[in-house]
């Protein structure tokens, strides 16, 4: 099959690729969506959610897209026109530009960066313009405030996060995300290599404030101040509806599902399997069926963070943005550092 | 734009700052937000006009009025059974409350008195609309806190409530049930057995809610310390019902007054609070209501048999005359000032309504706090929008 | 024993619900699929038993919204028993009731003198255009068939079963 892909011209490859990527960014999106924001919060909240759209209410995500393709574009009169329509797109855009580094399989990625894990960090931060922006090119004071609360909270996070994701490198000796899947699916536990070695069990905390930092920037309770759905009734979304609504919309669950992909290419073990299962010794040794299995392996590892991300969403209330500030500064990232620190000695001592 | 000069300058920005109590030096601007009418977080129709400096609030004034339904000059066109049906609106959500006091005072006027049956129904019927009034409230202060998912709980078991009132009275919301002179009807068969399970099921629905709510640090960090009103304060503003016992005020209406109710026949007690901030409000509604369940399953205990209305004439004619009656109604004290001139309606009626009385210290608890704090206190005081405006 | 942290058990207390609700079902009921039948004395909408009505303006008086419409004119029967003067009654010309207006209040069911109002606990009777809320005599009668016995009362209550 990979002779079959080599063999056809480089700019059907880049269709193919441009597909791949459409595809890995609005399929975890409405899934997240279906299984977890219609049907999950309405169990835990002792009630069905859509049943009338298509068997059990499948088809609802259609529907609801329809719905809001359907809307008339408005925007408010004294809003910055171009600034306030690219206010979406940025965000969007930052979404697959992450989702382009991202694995899935041993031959199955669409860029393969030595810097892969500096790249993902540095892209998805381009979030952040997208929501200060949309926050003041709104010309309401609720916007306003809910991008300001959204500047500092979300450049607040990065640093835990990136900090977190250090531990990894440190441990796996590569900002390669390939070669870092490779290393915990081919590496032991003190000699025993059942399991491979993914790294929550050794950088369990740095997976703890990946998991919070990854909720902040989503901006998913109970990191949610900038939205606020009591306060600045959608805080820098207010003024967006219809088609641009759907792009925020799409962009916070696809972003979603991209962190979790990173997440559990970090510390899960990302597309694969223990080598030691089939016997593969390094990366050229795998099959090939595991370019098709891979994807399937990493979307039931999304699915399962992404799982633990919307349960805390649902049960917890909001932080204040200053209790906010003071939980990122104060406590992720002293405890983060120590982290680090104790994975280098702990690096050089084994 | 004229150059004004250096002291007319000096003035104007002093006069701002006098006005807006900025920092000068800093240049800063206040920005006035209006929160509300239309807004998720203020139960209805309300609308503080608040001048922020950054996220804090540097004055905050609630202008209220745009519910207003004009219910005292309503009254004034009509006769005691329709102004009872009329003041089940007044705070929709515990409304057979509202309806106590009124028909209370008009009883007064008239030297008479319900018979013993019918002050155990009311007392019942009023308890369940507190538990229905104040379960809400806890699902409500959830979602201004940004838990989604405690209002569908309360919602959910609220319905067994609101079921228990539409089997005995017909309306869910607004039973119309009170008579001057007792009740209309009597309960109907099956209500002492299903009320017991429901009061079950409201005991767990408040175990539910401490799980989800109150043990947890985010909420405990959102709420201790926020708001917080001294007793003196307290007193002063006129506050009243869980407001004024999280001050620490040991003053419950239903214990401190006697009326022909049967709060006074059945053993329960009063929650007080020593701390006055928004956890101590929130939490001593939770054990109201649980205590108001204790309450009912007692009354049904001692159901005493008998008639349930007192010997009335068909077409009640009220004397002349002058009572007020207030109770303690779930958001607070509420009273009714009824005029009568011996004919078919009241001559005019005063509604004391808790809720307004209640948000009248929002300037003064307002100042200083954060945005996300006003949303929290005002949760935590809960009023009624139909309860202030009327 | 250590204290579970409260964020824990909010955990607890979300998760346990999902779980409920996939193994023993919704507290919700899918509407119009499945329907929950309201209690007896539940006020749905009022029935006109026609035969019984006087045109004696009792409750079209004491509606607080002033939704009841009747107007009826008087006329001769013949009289009860072979012999006897012709006797006057009322008869019923238009007796409607604006829902647009009720406030499913109940006063003029209650006053009704001779039983001529009843509740009915039927509820599914909205129109897309706010004139056809204005039930007439024809439609009023219609709801009589829907109005249920009244209920047996609690034990301890002085009359059986009231109307």
């Amino acid at each position: 099959m990979l002779g079959l892909i080599a063999s056809i011209p480089y700019w059907a490859q880049s269709l193919l690729r441009v597909l791949g990527g459409i595809v890995a960014v609005l399929l975890p999106a409405g899934t997240i969506v279906y299984v977890f924001l219609f049907k999950m919060m309405s169990f835990m909240q002792s009630r069905l959610g859509p049943m009338e759209a298509g068997p059990f209410g499948s088809l609802q995500l259609f529907a609801e897209v329809g719905k809001w393709l359907q809307k008339e574009d408005l925007y408010p009169e004294r809003a910055d026109k171009f600034i306030f329509k690219m206010a979406p797109l940025i965000v969007l855009s930052s979404t697959f530009l992450l989702v382009a580094v991202v694995p899935f399989g041993p031959d199955a990625w669409f860029t393969n960066f030595e810097a892969g894990v500096f790249y993902a960090l540095a892209v998805s931060s381009v979030s952040v313009l997208g929501i200060l922006i949309a926050g003041w090119a709104s010309a309401n004071k609720y916007s306003l405030l809910g991008g300001l609360r959204a500047a500092g909270q979300l450049i607040a996070y990065e640093l835990p996060m990136v900090l977190a994701v250090i531990g990894v490198v440190i441990q796996a000796g590569t900002m390669n995300l390939q070669q870092i899947v490779v290393a915990q699916n081919d590496g032991s536990i003190f000699g025993w290599d059942g399991l491979g070695n993914p790294y929550i069990l050794t950088q369990f905390i740095g997976f703890i404030i990946f998991m919070i930092a990854v909720q902040a920037e989503l901006t998913q309770a109970p990191f949610d101040m900038p939205i606020a759905e009591s306060e600045l009734v959608s805080g820098y979304m207010t003024e967006y509806s219809g088609f641009r609504f759907l792009i925020f919309f799409i962009g916070e669950f696809a972003t979603a599902g991209v962190f979790a992909l990173i997440a559990s290419i970090l510390f899960l073990g990302g597309w694969g399997v223990p080598f030691s299962w089939f016997g593969w010794t390094s990366i050229d040794s795998i099959d090939n069926w595991m370019n098709v299995v891979g994807p399937l392996i990493m979307f039931t590892k999304m699915m399962l963070l992404v799982f633990v991300i919307m349960w805390v969403r649902f049960s917890y209330p909001r932080f204040r943005e200053d209790q906010l500030q003071r939980f990122a500064w104060k406590v992720l990232i002293p405890l983060s550092l120590v982290n680090i620190m104790a994975t280098s000695v702990l690096k050089v001592a084994f | 734009m004229t150059m004004l000069g250096d002291r007319q300058q000096l003035a104007y920005i002093a006069s701002q700052a006098a006005d807006a109590r900025v920092n000068v030096e800093l240049e800063t601007e206040g920005m006035t937000l209006n929160i509300g009418p239309q807004h998720p977080a203020t139960h209805g129709t309300l609308r503080i006009i608040a001048r922020l400096d950054g996220e804090q609030v540097v004055w905050a004034e609630p202008s209220c009025g745009y519910m207003h339904r004009g219910y005292e000059k309503l009254t004034e066109v009509r006769t005691f059974p329709q102004v009872t049906a009329l003041v089940n609106r007044i705070d929709w959500l515990g409304s057979f409350a509202n309806e106590v006091p009124f028909i209370l005072a008009a009883e007064q006027l008239m030297g008479i008195e319900a018979p013993r049956r019918a002050q155990w129904i009311r007392t019942i019927l009023f308890e369940l609309s507190r538990i229905a009034n104040v379960s809400l409230f806890l699902g409500d202060l959830g979602v201004q806190l940004g838990a989604i998912t405690p209002v569908f709980f309360a919602f959910r078991d609220r319905e067994y409530v609101l079921n228990l009132i539409e089997g005995a009275t017909g309306g869910r919301f607004h039973p119309n049930f009170d008579r001057i002179g007792g009740l209309k009807d009597d309960l109907p068969a099956g209500f002492i057995d299903e009320t017991r399970v429901v009061m079950r099921k409201m005991r767990k629905f408040c175990d539910e809610i401490e799980g989800l709510l109150f043990g947890n640090e985010i909420f405990e960090a959102r709420t201790r310390g926020i708001g917080v009103i001294p007793r003196d304060v307290a007193l002063q503003y006129g506050l009243s019902g869980a407001n004024l016992r999280a001050s620490g005020v040991d003053w419950d209406l239903r214990r401190d007054q006697t009326l022909p109710m049967a709060w006074d026949k059945v053993d329960w007690k009063v929650w007080t609070h020593p701390d006055g901030d928004s956890y101590a409000r929130c939490w001593i509604r939770l054990q109201e209501v649980r205590e108001s369940t204790f309450i009912v399953e007692k009354l049904l205990d001692s159901l005493p048999s008998g008639p349930v209305m007192a010997k009335v004439p068909r077409i009640i004619k009220v004397p002349e005359g002058e009572a007020w009656v207030s109770t303690e109604n779930p958001l607070g004290e509420m009273g009714y000032y009824v005029v009568s001139k011996g004919e078919l309606g009241p001559f005019r009626v005063k509604i004391r309504s808790a809720s307004f009385n209640n948000i009248s210290i929002v300037p003064w608890l307002l100042k200083g706090v954060y945005v996300p704090d006003i949303i929290t206190i005002l949760a935590s005081l809960y009023f009624i929008l139909g309860d202030i405006d009327r | 024993m250590a204290k579970v942290p409260g964020l824990l058990k909010g955990l607890g207390v979300t998760l346990g619900t999902m779980v409920e609700t996939v193994t023993k079902g919704a507290n919700t009921v899918q509407y119009p699929h499945e329907k929950e039948t309201p209690p007896i004395r539940a006020r749905g909408v009022i029935a006109l038993h026609e035969g019984n009505c006087t045109s004696c303006m009792l409750c079209a008086r004491s509606c607080p919204d002033w939704c009841i419409y009747i107007e009826g004119h008087k006329e001769l029967a013949p009289p009860r028993r072979a012999g006897g003067k012709p006797r006057q009654v009322n008869k019923l010309d238009r007796f409607d009731i604006d829902y647009a207006l009720c406030m499913y209040c109940g006063i003029c069911v209650e006053v009704c003198p001779f039983d001529a109002l009843f509740w009915s606990p039927e509820y599914e009777y909205s129109e897309p255009r706010i004139a056809d809320l204005l039930h007439d005599k024809a439609k009023l009668g219609e709801w009589m068939e829907t109005v249920p016995e009244a209920p047996e009362l609690e034990a301890g209550a002085e009359k059986k079963g009231k109307k």
